[in-house]
């Protein structure tokens, strides 16, 4: 059914640390490996050593430069499904096979109904749904469905494969309709926030903002240094016991 | 938005249909058709065998067409199916009206309800269709008062100028029905230049800003992309056209589609005969095409939200 549950016991979902993210594309990867065996197989690629290589990916990972007049810094940027609390990739699917759990709020397509009419990736603002080529039916995020209620997993790997993957810890994976899981305290504490929260569909999914610069250096610096020029002996003893090394060394 | 040309053949071939069984239904009810069955029989099959063309070729862009059944289950929720639902519906009172007057040679009592339902039916998938685009926030352009009163407008327009030469071929050309063209091609005309007026008038609505949240931090710029080939989603959402070629596109289509059937229409209403004929297949011609080349920018000049990830500053 594509109409929406009217609640959802559960708000699974992903908290992305924006301030440790290094844009290593480990995430990208290792959902990718997992998922072209898992719910989602397979996610093909087409071209894949040619001229035009391109495939279906449920994460993506970009990098922005944010500036302004002093200081410019690099934002590692994870996009993915924001399992929504109400998407209309959902409510538009006119077969019922993109649909919203009840139990825990996750976004599914079910690849046996779907026809592959796209309209459901022309709903998503996001850009998180992508389409299979080869298979002729859409793709998305599964929350790693089949792996986080997966008894034969270990307990530290019944997590999303991204969130396992994360070398930095920038991915934190929880529920969020409890205000005392993981991801509810640290999005409260760190002010975790909703991307394009104007368009209504209630991501699930949170981002944590970059800090503040701890060094202070700004552009401005930069700027003097390079007029200062390279650094000239000045004549101390430490420049003396350099010079004398250096004539040591090279004889 | 990259524009599907089985969408775009199948939004103009099934609107042109529906328009036609929409205008057949009520000027029979009016008693304004000829008393010819076969003028009956072949006007009702040619605007169904539209709408069946159209719908099979939106069959082509799906990657499952063998489970194009599947659509007609979601109508609760979803635009897509209530069309699907709504445009195969439209068969059954058409089937009725066609098979009544074809081969009981009537046309009143129940068979002219049944044209009306099919009138009504088909006057309901044209705005489905029009809701299918008018129903996504995500692109700007399509989400917006006029979208679905175009899709109306449009049909019904194309399908008055289809009866006129129907008409034209299979007796004289009636003034009413010449009239009706007139009035729905100067409608679709002025609709689709306050929709132009108001796609480029109206502001972007969703920032990069607001799409990354690092809005407050700086100006936010790509750096690097996530891959170095196109994706699908920047294969389907990212097509645009400049503005230069659009506006070259945009004269010829309003000249085609709603400029020249006009003036062919007002030329009617002076001649007569085979000259009548001629004018009137032409105007269906000339607008066939230039309503293809609306539907194209309908779509090229469509800018989908998640292109703000992919280095659109605005959306």
């Amino acid at each position: 059914m594509t109409t929406l549950p009217e609640k959802t016991a559960k708000k699974l979902g992903l908290l992305i640390d924006l301030d440790i993210c290094v844009g290593c594309q480990a995430c990208a990867t290792s959902c990718k490996e997992w998922n072209t065996g898992g719910y989602s197989a397979p996610l093909s690629d087409i071209d894949p050593y040619g001229r035009d290589p391109n495939g279906a990916w449920l994460n993506r990972i970009h990098s922005y430069e944010v500036s302004t007049p002093d200081h410019s810094r690099t934002v590692h940027f994870p996009r993915s499904c924001l399992h929504c609390e109400t998407p209309a990739c959902v409510t538009v699917c006119p077969t019922g096979a993109s649909y919203k759990r009840e139990e825990d709020g996750i976004v599914l397509v079910d690849p046996d109904k779907c026809i592959g009419c796209k309209l459901c990736s022309w709903a998503c603002p996001y850009g998180a749904r992508e389409y299979d080529y080869a298979e002729g039916v859409m793709k998305k995020c599964t929350l790693c469905v089949d792996r986080i209620y997966n008894t034969h997993l270990k307990q530290e790997d019944r997590i999303p494969a991204c969130v396992r993957a994360c070398p930095t810890g920038a991915r934190h994976f929880g529920d969020f309709a409890d205000p005392e899981s993981n991801v509810s305290r640290l999005s409260k504490e760190r002010g975790g926030y909703d991307l394009l929260p104007g368009i209504g569909y209630k991501p699930v999914n949170k981002y944590l903002p970059p800090r503040p610069r701890r060094d202070a250096v700004t552009n401005a610096d930069a700027q003097a240094a390079a007029q200062r020029g390279p650094l000239t002996a000045d004549g101390s003893k430490l420049d003396r016991l350099f010079k004398w090394a250096d004539k040591m060394l090279t004889r | 938005m990259h524009p599907a040309y089985s969408v775009i053949f199948f939004t103009t071939s099934s609107g042109a249909g529906l328009g036609l069984l929409f205008w057949l239904g009520l000027a029979n009810a009016l008693g304004l058709l000829p008393d010819s069955s076969s003028f009956g029989y072949f006007s009702v099959g040619l605007g169904l065998a539209l709408l069946t063309v159209g719908l099979l070729s939106s069959t082509f862009h799906l990657g499952r067409p063998e489970r194009a059944w599947r659509a007609f289950s979601q109508w609760r929720s979803s635009w897509l199916s209530r069309e699907g639902v709504a445009a195969t519906a439209t068969f059954a009172p058409a089937l009725v009206f066609a098979i009544g007057w074809d081969r009981f040679g009537e046309t009143g009592g129940i068979v002219a309800v049944a044209g009306l339902i099919m009138s009504a039916l088909a006057l309901i998938t044209l705005y489905t269709t029009g809701m299918i685009y008018a129903s996504l926030p995500t692109i700007r352009q399509w989400n917006q008062p006029l979208t679905a009163p175009n899709y109306i407008v449009l049909g019904l327009a194309s399908g008055a100028v289809l009866l006129t030469a129907l008409l034209a071929i299979f007796e004289s050309v009636p003034v009413w029905a010449v009239w009706i063209s007139i009035i729905g091609l100067t409608a679709g005309w002025g609709m689709k230049t306050l929709y132009w007026m108001r796609i480029f008038q109206e502001q972007p609505r969703y920032t990069v800003a607001e799409a990354t949240g690092l809005g407050n931090l700086g100006t936010v710029r790509p750096l690097d992309p996530p891959h170095t080939m196109a994706n699908f989603v920047m294969r389907e959402m990212g097509y645009s056209v400049a503005r230069k070629h659009a506006n070259k596109i945009r004269r010829i289509s309003v000249a085609l589609a709603f400029v020249i059937p006009a003036v062919l229409s007002v030329v009617m209403l002076i001649g007569g005969g085979v000259f009548n004929i001629v004018l009137a297949v032409l105007a269906v011609v000339l607008m066939a095409v230039g309503l293809v080349m609306e539907r194209w920018l309908f779509f090229a000049e469509a800018e989908h939200a998640s292109m703000l990830y992919y280095g659109k500053s605005a959306a």
